[in-house]
């Protein structure tokens, strides 16, 4: 492998890293540190989504099963869908904002630390929330996208959907926190030179990503609003009964919101593997200026095409027609994002690395889903497949193809920038390909159950419809993700602890966060570089090498520097909490509501009243 | 607490930003944006469902009960609202007052007239005063509409007007919370130019909440 500096790593007084005693962790406001929180909170949701996920496929790889009822039998599939989208790709993806963003643009940390930490624990607090019920056989289990009237108290009675309702909402509160913070420290905390079109792809797409996040999640926010006050309150926003309410409200809302989330889930996928692909073909990413442009067009077109996932209810063909053509214009520039992640390959000197190989495999599977998306963007079409299989195949080829294989492709390129040490390639190149396989024999059988007419969210089904083999291939592939992910688990653990040093640049990369020590010093720069380059490590001028230079220095303290850091504080986690007991009060107990309530404005106050850093001397 | 409320005014000018502009004005903007998409759900559900209520009280037309015989009266009073729209109208004014006597803080004032326009705490107050004058329009017009027979669960219309003027009355509500901290502040210690940005991004949320009231009051209370 490529790393030829040999160097202990910079773990140690400066940057505490992943060291340091409980304390530390709760009252970070460090960026990084914050970053490998998400990271690893998210990946436990990620382990157990997939867990439920197994538990699906066992019910359903033969006809006629009872290994669990129905009853619980739909409260894994909502719960399964709401973790992998709410607490682990969103998550995941908010891992490498954290990390990465103040990295690439030359800051020492985002615009709001202490609004930063606020946004983990509202998540971590949040996934608990609404996780925990599952022990208890009371989870949510109205679907992810919770269909109202069906999720109204007339219909879903018990204590699930308010889990649900709530849940999101507290979710919301982080996502939006996060989001105003990136935008802010995107727009405002870059270095000198680097203007918005020398900014690296994945930074880019978070930018695009935290614009869809600030005006979709409002919408989502109230039409859980209105489904919270009709379930404590009584109001009638979806009472189709007796008070003549639209029962087509709840859907408009959440796919407006819905839609542009498909894209929040994989356009910062789409970031990373522009990241990757470049630094493995030797190559300068092909036509940026047309990525970002293609990357705008697609969260601008990504707010007219909700109403495809409503082809089935009879809009009229108006409707139809206009919500088919504009989803099949958005499929233009994810289309040209793929042809020039081809043309960065081509004529490259290409290294298969794991990160590589996950990020091609992106290239290719999504490629698949995104087909499979124009097929049912004509409603015509879409009759046949809404509700089946085929729908399931299509999500997971663009969520597990597209976002899951580029995270892990992201995974495995900048580990060594978050540890210090490089994982291992033999066992990463086993946890690609049991995991490409496993996608793939999971998946793929699942538009032919789908085309022959396979519901989804049924619980079982009779034999000799001629689906049992599809399912059964469908359920050995699931079978194997678990191996795939203890390749991963154990490869992560051992190489943190054992694994190769890294050095600065092990893969040879060209941007910012690649000049600085791995891991990077809590200041994240000694010097704030200046840039005159989008690959400033590869193509540089002086300017650039100078920063370069200062900023490879390792086991300088920020005192030496002269670099005020931000005070660690806990309350941030305090202000989460009182929001988390709140809202328990909700469900539980009026006391619950008003000590939430209490704990929120006192720790807020005294937050916003007391001072980020030390005063400049 | 007297120390660190000196501290939140530092100015953050040790920090490079690359619009020479402090984040916190850009994460306020960011944040208006997000809250109009959050006030555009609100609204186009209250247009979408106007008129469609089965039962009464209607806001622009009187309803006949049919099973007593009880004819209830258009429910919307707007004069009233009137009065308490120019009411949150004047708080803006109010505002440009005080955040440019923060602005102005250190210029020398000679005229009695330059001293009450220099006069942070005054103007402060009145916007605050003008927001819970408001508020208790608001206050005073909802158990009014409670009792002539519309609660939020009555029909279409109840749930969605209250919610929507609800929504409005909490963001006046933290508006004037807000007011009050920069008043006690500037009891504490004296607002000066140094901290006009603590003003600033205040104001700019509260003049926010005007035009949003304003859209509210065009098309619930004045469009029939
Ligand atoms: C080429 C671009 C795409 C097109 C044309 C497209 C089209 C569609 C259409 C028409 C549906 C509705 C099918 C139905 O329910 O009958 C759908 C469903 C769905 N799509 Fe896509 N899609 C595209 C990309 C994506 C991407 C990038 C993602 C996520 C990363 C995604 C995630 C989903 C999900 C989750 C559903 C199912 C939602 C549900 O009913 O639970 N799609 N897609
Ligand atoms: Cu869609």
């Amino acid at each position: 492998m490529a790393t030829t500096a040999i160097r202990t790593p910079a773990y140690g007084a400066e940057y505490p890293g992943e060291h340091g005693g409980l304390y530390s962790w709760l009252a970070t406001v460090d960026h990084k540190r914050i970053g490998i929180l998400y990271l690893y909170t998210a990946l436990g949701f990620f382990i157990f989504g997939g867990l439920e996920a197994v538990v699906i496929r066992a019910q359903l790889g033969a006809p006629n099963q009872h290994l669990v009822s129905a009853e619980f039998y739909n409260q894994l599939f909502t719960m399964h869908g709401t973790t992998m989208i709410f607490l682990a790709i969103m998550p995941l993806s908010s891992a490498f904002f954290n990390f990465l963003i103040p990295l690439q643009i030359g800051a020492r940390d985002v615009a709001f630390p202490r609004l930063n930490a606020f946004s983990y624990w509202v998540y971590l607090f949040g996934g608990l929330f609404i996780t925990l019920p599952i022990f208890f056989a009371v989870a949510p289990n109205g679907g992810w996208f919770g269909y109202a009237p069906l999720t109204t108290k007339a219909y879903s009675p018990g204590l699930n959907i308010d889990f649900w309702v709530i849940g999101l909402q507290i979710l919301g509160v982080s996502s939006l926190a996060a989001a105003f913070n990136f935008l802010t420290t995107i727009i405002n905390l870059r270095a000198p030179g680097m203007t918005l079109m020398r900014m690296p792809m994945f930074t880019w797409m978070a930018f695009v990503v935290q614009v869809l996040l600030v005006l979709a999640f409002p919408v989502i926010t109230i039409a859980l609003v209105f489904l919270l006050f009709d379930r404590f309150f009584g109001t009638n926003f979806y009472n189709t009964v007796s008070a003549g309410a639209d029962p087509l409200l709840w859907q408009h809302l959440f796919w407006i919101f819905g839609h542009p989330e498909v894209y929040i889930l994989v356009l910062p996928a789409f970031g990373l593997v522009s990241e990757v692909i470049p630094v493995y073909s030797r190559k300068p990413l092909f036509g940026y200026p047309v990525m970002v442009y293609s990357g705008i067009l697609i969260a601008v077109l990504g707010f007219g095409v909700w109403a495809h996932h409503m082809f089935a209810v009879g809009m009229g063909p108006i409707a139809d027609t206009f919500f088919g053509l504009t989803t099949m214009l958005i499929a233009i520039p994810t289309g040209v994002k793929i042809f020039n992640w081809i043309a960065t390959m081509a004529q490259g000197a290409v290294r298969y690395t794991t990160a590589m190989l996950f990020g091609v495999s992106l290239v290719g599977l999504f490629t698949i889903g995104g087909i499979s998306g124009i097929m049912h963007s004509s409603p015509p079409a879409d009759l046949q497949q809404t509700d089946t299989y085929f729908i399931v195949a299509h999500f997971h080829y663009v969520l597990f193809g597209g976002s899951i294989m580029g995270i892990f492709a992201g995974i495995y390129h900048y580990f060594p920038k978050i540890t210090g040490r490089m994982l291992d390639e033999k066992l990463g190149k086993w946890h690609f390909w049991l995991m490409f396989i496993a996608m793939n024999l999971t998946f793929f059988p699942m538009h032919f159950s789908g085309m022959l007419g396979m519901p989804r969210r049924i619980y079982t089904y009779d034999a000799g419809q001629g689906w049992d083999l599809y399912n059964a291939m469908s359920t050995i592939g699931a079978m194997i993700f678990p191996i795939a992910m203890l390749f991963f688990i154990y490869n992560f653990f051992k190489s943190r602890r054992s694994g190769e040093i890294a050095g600065s640049n092990p893969w040879g990369a060209g941007t910012l966060e690649w000049s600085i020590p791995s891991p990077p010093p809590e200041y994240n720069f000694a010097k704030i570089p200046t840039v005159t380059t989008r690959y400033p490590l590869w193509e540089g001028k002086e300017p650039d090498h100078e920063s370069a230079r200062i900023n490879a220095q390792e086991g300088k303290t920020p005192h030496e520097l002269g670099i005020i850091i931000p005070y660690s504080t806990m309350k941030p986690l305090l202000v989460a909490a009182g929001l988390i007991i709140m809202f328990c009060g909700l469900i539980w107990s009026h006391v619950l509501l008003a000590v939430g309530a209490g704990t929120l404005i006192l720790s807020l106050y005294s937050w916003l009243l007391s001072p980020l850093e030390p005063e400049h001397s | 607490m007297a120390t660190s409320v000196a501290h939140t005014s530092a100015p953050t000018h040790h920090h490079y930003t690359t619009l020479g502009l402090d984040s916190r004005k850009v994460a306020i903007w960011a944040f208006i944006g997000s809250e109009c998409m959050l006030f555009v759900s609100l609204i186009s559900t209250y247009l979408i469902y106007k008129g469609r209520s089965v039962i009464g009280p209607f806001p622009h037309e009187s309803w006949t009960d049919p099973s007593t015989g009880q004819v209830l009266k258009p429910i919307l009073n707007i004069p009233v609202t009137s009065a308490s729209t120019f009411v949150l109208l004047m708080s803006s004014l109010f505002m440009v007052l005080a955040l440019a006597a923060v602005q102005n803080k250190e210029l020398p004032k000679r005229t009695r007239g330059e001293r009450i326009l220099g006069n942070s705490k005054l103007w402060l107050f009145m916007t605050a005063l003008a927001g819970t004058i408001f508020l208790s329009f608001q206050a005073f017009e909802f158990t009014s509409f409670v009792h002539e027979g519309l609660s939020i669960r009555r029909n279409l219309f109840g749930s969605t007007f209250f919610t929507l003027t609800g929504f409005h009355g909490a963001h006046v509500t933290a508006g004037v919370l807000w007011l009050v901290t920069l008043l006690a502040i500037d009891y504490r210690r004296g607002l000066g130019s140094r901290d006009s940005l603590l003003v600033d991004i205040c104001a700019l949320y509260w003049h926010f909440v005007d035009v949003v009231w304003i859209v509210i009051f065009t098309l619930v209370y004045l469009l029939r």
